[in-house]
């Protein structure tokens, strides 16, 4: 499917028309139920739930917010015209004042692939939805996230540091962390 | 005939072992936790970060050039693939024209690499399971191999062959000799392989129907590389996104579809086939032309994400670099293939035995650097 593609399709399942018909489109993804159906592509996207962006990337790029983070991933692995089946990257960013979670997803049928993107201001206490029932590589990967960025992830089944060990302080890859021992600054 | 009497005086309960991290089957420093009921396995749990080095966070403060440098030390079994991986998002992010004979030359010493590191995985394959023989095998043919990388890299194991922008040096003038040498060498060699170890009922009895990993599973795990293959997962980075001089060779992706350690050791022994072929494919016509083409001392790239694979010889490596337009990446990751193969190993040990998970571990071919970075 090409991106233009996919960014109708799955712009589609998070319309923008009056406010009370979205409460009951989010109630539809979280059943899981597979949409078969080609929604007609007129309606325009909400950007309050989710924006596109091709720039500066090589892959088509969502950012979403983190309340449909869940729903918008499993019916991108669900939905057969998407089946989005292979999670090959998942990164923790420190943007500065955000934090956020790249996952990089491809599907082994179609062969096509996209980003999602995902942020939170709160720096104190960030946390997503965890995704690893959803593709079971996320465990480890969302491990690492934890252990790295201090993101936490909701309903994760293991959530401990994973390289560090339990007592470590801090998170070493946000760009504020300090050690005046181990890291050379230049 | 006596019926036999169950023994209920004694009852069995879980209990936990430390496999590692100087265990000689985890091949470096991993520490598996195990939960055991006798000697069957119940949970396997890896306890990471002996050797982690934050390779990620160093990147950050260091130059594109000098990040080549760090990705040797990550899978140093296949480090001229790794540095490649970090040239061509530097390239690609650049849009540098690299010439033909660069290509070329990567893909040969990239699949010269493959070999050596399958090499050394079949030796130790066979001494994990007490064949002690095959791994001086494998330490003999892959010793030819690090002889023509130290001829013409200047190293043997961490080669930093490949800057941005192309070569270091131009290949050494016996360079074309020597590959042709072992290329005739090795293929009298896999057909001895096969005689000592794959044919052995021994062997193929320890590895049968040992550590399944069904194909749904592994693309859910994100297994890449020979383990996934052997479960029928088509995944050769080299197929689906080629890259250097991939697409003008012809080569046939190794698949099985059993998925236990025997089709994951026989996929790797194909491979070794191919990777001949590809080489040989090469070798008489490596085109004339520029080792490297000039690029800025400070290389600075676009703002934007770039993404780059590559197969390496544990399977899909992925370096995803987060531009700012400065002289430093704003946020390097490298989604190593051997941390993904790794979480699928609890899946695959649970119920199984300790011997079983040698058995699986040694065809999963970890490489503890790689996982830890």
């Amino acid at each position: 499917m090409t991106n233009e593609a996919l960014q109708q399709l799955i712009g589609s399942w998070f319309p923008n028309p009056e406010v009370d018909e979205i409460p009951q489109i989010i109630e539809n993804l979280e059943t899981s139920e597979v949409l078969e159906e080609n929604v007609e592509s007129s309606k325009p996207i909400n950007p309050s739930l989710l924006e596109f962006t091709e720039e500066g990337s090589q892959f088509l790029s969502i950012l979403v917010q983190p309340e449909h983070l869940y729903a918008l991933m499993n019916q991108l692995k669900l939905n057969k015209q998407t089946h989005f089946d292979y999670l090959f990257c998942l990164s923790g960013v420190d943007w500065g004042e955000e934090l956020g979670v790249v996952y990089h997803l491809e599907s082994t049928t179609h062969r096509h692939s996209i980003v999602v993107n995902v942020k939170t201001k709160n720096r104190e206490n960030p946390n997503f939805d965890s995704i690893c029932d959803i593709w079971r590589t996320a465990e480890f990967h969302e491990r690492e996230a934890f252990d790295f960025f201090g993101i936490k992830f909701n309903n994760h089944p293991n959530l401990k540091r994973l390289f560090l060990t339990e007592d470590w302080e801090g998170f070493p890859l946000r760009k504020d962390y300090v050690d005046e021992i181990n890291m050379v600054i230049k | 005939m006596q019926p036999t009497i169950a023994n209920t005086n004694f009852k069995t309960e879980p209990y936990q072992i430390n496999m590692g991290p100087q265990h000689p089957a985890t091949h470096g420093v991993l520490n598996l936790l195990l939960t055991i009921d006798g000697e069957i396995i119940k949970k396997v749990e890896p306890d990471l970060g002996y050797i982690h080095r934050s390779i990620e966070k160093m990147c950050e403060r260091d130059s594109y050039q000098q990040i080549v440098h760090l990705t040797d030390r990550m899978d140093y079994l296949s480090s001229n693939i790794n540095n490649e991986a970090v040239c061509l998002a530097v390239e690609n992010a650049l849009q540098l024209e690299i010439p033909e004979r660069v290509k070329v030359i990567r893909t040969i010493i990239g699949e010269l690499t493959r070999i050596s590191s399958h090499c050394l995985w079949w030796g130790v394959m066979g001494m994990d399971v007490g064949a002690l023989t095959t791994y001086f095998y494998g330490f003999r043919d892959r010793e030819m191999l690090n002889d023509i990388f130290e001829e013409t890299c200047g190293a043997r194991l961490t080669m930093n062959y490949n800057v941005p922008g192309g070569l270091m040096l131009d290949i050494h003038p016996n360079f074309v000799k020597r590959v042709k040498k072992f290329v005739a060498h090795f293929k009298t060699k896999i057909p001895e392989y096969d005689r000592l170890l794959t044919d052995n009922v021994i062997f193929q009895k320890r590895t049968k129907g040992v550590g399944i990993l069904s194909k749904e599973d592994a693309i859910s795990f994100g297994v890449t590389g020979p383990v996934g293959r052997a479960s029928g997962y088509s995944c050769d980075v080299r197929k689906y996104h080629p890259y250097s001089a991939l697409d003008k060779v012809t080569f046939k992706e190794c698949l099985k579809t059993e998925g236990d350690t025997f089709a994951r050791y026989q996929v790797r022994i194909m491979e070794l086939w191919e990777s001949l072929s590809i080489v040989e494919q090469l070798i008489d016509n490596i085109p004339e032309g520029e080792h490297r083409v000039a690029t800025n001392a400070v290389i600075k790239l676009p703002k934007g994400e770039y993404y780059q694979k590559v197969e390496t010889a544990r399977g899909e490596l992925g370096v995803y670099i987060i531009s700012t337009g400065t002289k430093n990446p704003y946020r390097l990751k490298f989604r190593s293939p051997g941390f993904s193969n790794l979480s699928a190993l609890n899946h695959m040990a649970v119920g199984g035995k300790i011997g079983d998970l040698v058995a699986t571990m040694a065809t999963l071919d970890l490489v503890i650097p790689d996982i830890d970075r």
